[in-house]
This record gives structure tokens, sequence and C-alpha cells, in this order.
């Protein structure tokens, strides 16, 4: 499957001869991974070679979004080569390099806590919960800077609604996958790993809250989550967890990794906020990246949509 | 041969900035040239503080004497560089707004140390000719001049506290300037011993220095 962008075809782009030869026995894996989904009583293992979804797999049948912005797309070069994805190195560049080889099939979610039925599903059942929307958001950085994507999901309630949390959860955490092996930043303790995140029920519920799996129109590239991820718009971008492996109901506002890492730096909400300052830096501008003067940063990234999840909160405090 | 040292070692500590511009122009500064540009010119203020401070161990050490006739230009670059990271975070971070400025030395440690660390080297560079050595005198002159260990240090905490969790890239600066601090240490326990004749060498530690 060739790639079509108009920049042309880097030679890493090309799918490896193995893979192309194998790529019957990959869908015939897929097939059965189906199939043995929908048996009650667990997921089969599935053995498939060690396929990666390459990025630049168009993903058809995309809807349109009202909640997409009109604003300028970020160039994809821009969004695929500055990325922070700290368990491949903590440097900007580092993802697209260490990641190149990031396995992402197969890839099982596990669906735990408090919902009715504790299950663990292959991304592919995920994947066809709805139809791929199109969602072009604004997405920024808690460090000053900012994008806009192209993301391709559909709303996390979708997936949600399907496993049928109990009366009991209140939040939900979000745990990224953890592989001393493909991700060589974690084997330094920059950050508590496994990365984890959280949403409240009523966050993780809201149309805009975003089950990602792919942007510019085709699957996502390892270096920005592949191959499933979430985007809350209106929160710093450390909020949007990726390489999801595991989704857990709880009763307590769980932990998030960049907030166990410092506490009076990073809080769980982490709206985006101008009148709250980072207390290293000033939030009340950012830099849209490919424009060289600083724009102000909006409440809510702009989302005003999501203002009454917070009415009467004290965001500085919660911040 | 020795004529064109100077010259080309001169030309060497310009390839930083060469490189920075030649990706500038060739749009290869990233998805953020702006910060590539303030990290570049940070690491090389840095860089060059330390080769600075390392020019007299290795003299020392090696005996290779004439070094010393770089010191200053190393110096001074440490200072271009210092300089050019200043009027980045002036320019093109902060668009010359002095209110905003003011704020952040005032509320952002990082940026107090940041500019500690700028401040302490103009002294330096404006007392950077012989005429300077020459009216204040060897002495003072030299004392002045340890300003740098201060600069240096204030430029690593500086890094210290930018960082979000990486601490790597910081503490290794930091470890090459302790181990270039470390000698000078050495080097004054050493000189306050050689002081009173026939004391042994330091490593007597015990034994009480008699005063002449």
């Amino acid at each position: 499957m060739l790639i079509r962008k108009s920049e042309g075809i880097r030679s890493s782009e090309i799918t490896p001869r193995s893979l192309y030869l194998s790529r019957r026995k990959f869908l015939a894996g897929l097939a059965a991974a189906g199939a043995a989904a929908a048996t009650a009583g667990g997921v089969r293992e599935i053995i498939s070679p060690s396929a990666t979804v390459h990025a630049g797999n168009k993903i058809n049948g995309l809807q349109k979004s009202p909640f997409s912005t009109t604003e300028t797309i970020t160039p994809y070069k821009d969004v695929t080569h500055y990325n922070n994805y700290y368990e491949f190195g903590t440097e900007k560049t580092d993802p697209a390099e260490e990641a190149k080889n990031f396995r992402t099939r197969p890839w099982k979610v596990k669906i735990e806590g408090e919902v009715a039925k504790k299950q663990e599903l292959d991304i592919d059942t995920i994947l066809k919960m709805a139809p791929p929307e199109e969602r072009i958001y604004r997405h920024r950085c808690v460090e000053g800077w900012s994008i806009v994507v192209p993301w391709v999901g559909f709303s996390l309630s979708e997936l949600i609604k399907r496993v049928n949390p109990t009366s009991k959860a209140k939040f939900v955490e979000f745990t990224t996958d953890l592989d001393m092996n493909q991700m060589p930043g974690t084997r330094r303790p920059v950050l508590d790993w496994p990365y984890k995140e959280g949403l409240r029920m009523d966050e993780a519920m809201h149309p805009l809250t975003l089950l990602c799996f792919g942007m510019y129109g085709e699957d996502l590239p390892n270096q920005d989550g592949a191959p499933l991820r979430i985007v809350i718009p209106w929160k710093y971008g450390f909020k949007s967890a990726k390489a999801i492996v595991r989704i857990r109901f709880t009763e307590r506002e769980p932990m998030n990794t960049w907030n166990v890492m410092a506490p009076n730096e990073y809080g769980f909400y982490a709206n985006v906020n101008p009148n709250v300052d980072h207390p290293r830096w000033s939030q009340a501008k950012e830099r849209r990246l490919g424009e060289f003067y600083k724009r102000p940063t909006l409440m809510f990234n702009g989302y005003d949509q999501v203002a009454s999840l917070y009415s009467g909160m004290d965001l500085r405090k919660d911040f | 041969m020795r004529r064109y040292l100077k010259p080309a070692v001169f030309l060497a500590c310009l390839v930083p900035l060469g490189r920075l511009v030649w990706r500038g122009f060739h749009a290869d500064l990233g998805a953020n040239p702006i910060e590539a540009i303030t990290h570049g010119t940070g690491d090389w203020t840095l860089t060059f503080l330390l080769i600075t401070l390392a020019v007299t161990p290795l003299r020392k050490l090696t005996r290779q004497y004439w070094l010393i006739n770089f010191r200053r230009m190393f110096g001074l670059f440490a200072f271009f560089y210092g300089t050019l990271h200043l009027m980045t975070y002036v320019w093109l971070d902060k668009f010359f707004d002095v209110h905003e400025m003011v704020h952040d030395i005032a509320k952002r440690r990082f940026i107090t140390a940041g500019m500690t660390a700028f401040a302490l080297t103009i002294p330096l560079a404006l007392t950077s000719t012989k005429w300077s050595i020459r009216k204040l005198g060897g002495k003072r002159w030299q004392a002045l001049h340890r300003l740098i260990y201060f600069s240096a240090a204030a430029g690593v905490i500086h890094y210290i506290w930018l960082v979000k969790a990486d601490k790597r890239r910081p503490l290794e600066y930091g470890a090459v300037l302790a181990v270039l601090l470390l000698y000078r240490v050495a080097v004054w326990i050493g000189s306050r011993s050689k002081r009173v004749p026939g004391v042994a060498a330091p490593s007597t530690v015990g034994n009480k220095i008699v005063e002449t």
C-alpha cells in the first residue's frame, strides 16, 4: 500500500518486504482475532508476525465533525518530528527515531475496575465501535507551544457506553504501554513508569474527548501515540495519553504521572488556563508552531463548551 | 604554522553559530526553530564557559603553557553566545516587552539564575583587554575574573531549574564544572601549605600549620 503524500515518499516509509509478503497472514490473524473476541470467555492469543501497522494506511469512510476548527493545520512533518513521548527519549526528535519499530499489532486494551465485566478488547474490535471521524483540534502543550492536528477517532463515550461502568465509576484511568525492550527512555526513571493519566467521568463522557487512532487521514504514526490514544483538546497535552493498554474505572481520583513527578507544577485537571501560570513559566501566551509571534492562550484552549463541567470550582486550586 | 592557529581557532568557534544560521536558512531547525536557537545558543554559552575554565588546568597538566593565548578568545566567545542567547529571549520570546521580562526575572527562578550568569560576564568582557589588566593591576584583575566561577555555576543552575524532568544534560555540565572547580580548590590547598617552609605535603592534615 503506497502512501499518497505530496512531498514524495521517504524510503523509511516503504513497507518492508517481509511485512508485504506476510500481509495475508496478518489479515487472517485479524479475522481470527475478531472471531475470538466474539466468543465469550476471553481472547485467544494470536500468533501473528510482529506487524507494525505503518502510518500511511489510509482510513476509509472518514466523517467530518462539527467539533473541527478551521484554523491552519500544522504540517505533518512537524507533528511527527516534535514529540514529547519520554518513553522513547526526552528530546523532541527522539520519538521519531526510536519508535520506528514499535510493534502496534497485536494490541489489546484491558478494561478493568468498576465495570460490569472485566475484559480484554482487541484494538481492531475497538476500531469498529463507531464510524471514524476527522476531528481537527487545537493541541496545547504545557510547555507553551501549540499545534492544530486533524485527529481521527470517535468520542470516548462510544467505548465507555459499551463496557457498562457501574454506578461506582466516578473516574477513568488510562495506562500507557511499558516495554523496556522497545522503549529506551523507560530504562531510566525519568518518570514513574508506566505513564498514567485520568479523567473525571463527565470529562471522559464529553463528546469532545476523543478515542484516537489516526491523524491526517491515516493511522497514527508510532511517535504520535500509535496505535491508540486519547485526545482531550481543552487540557494540556500531557493529559492526552498515548499507546493505551489499560482503561480502568475507579471510584477515587486516579494519580497521573506528571502530578506524581511535580505536584506543584502539574495537576490532575490541567485545563488550559492563561490565568494560572506554571510555577516556572507563564501560560498567558503560546507559540503556535510555524508562527513567529506568540499568540494569547485561550481559556480551555478555546473550547468554551466545557466550562460548565467546572462551574463552582476554583481552577487555581484544581489546576 | 602557529601564526594561523589563532585565526583557525577563531573560525572554529564561529562554527556553532554558522551551523545554526545554515540550518535556519534550510528550514532544518525542526518544528520549533526559535526553541532550537534558544537551546543551541544556551548550550554553546555553557560549553565555552567550561572550555575557558579548562584552559588553565589543561596547560598546567600538559605543560602547554602557550594555551593561555586562547583563554581570552574562548571567554569572549562564551560572552558572545551568551549575548545571542539573551537576545533570543529578549527579542524572539518576549518581543522586547520590558514589563514581562522584569516579571519573569523576579518570579521565575531559572530566569533569575540565567540573568545572574550573564550579568557576571559583563564586567569580564569589558575588562578583557590588556589595557584593563594594566589599569587594574594583575592581582585585582585576577580577583575580578574569578567571577567566571560563579557565572558558570549560575549557568548550570539555570539549566537544572528549567528542565521538566530529565536532569541528565544539565547535571553532566555540572559534573564537568565541578571537576574544573575542584582543580582550583586542589591548587589553592596546595599553595597554602607551600607558604610555610618545611611543612609536609597537604596529606598530613593533622599537623598544626605554623604561621611565620
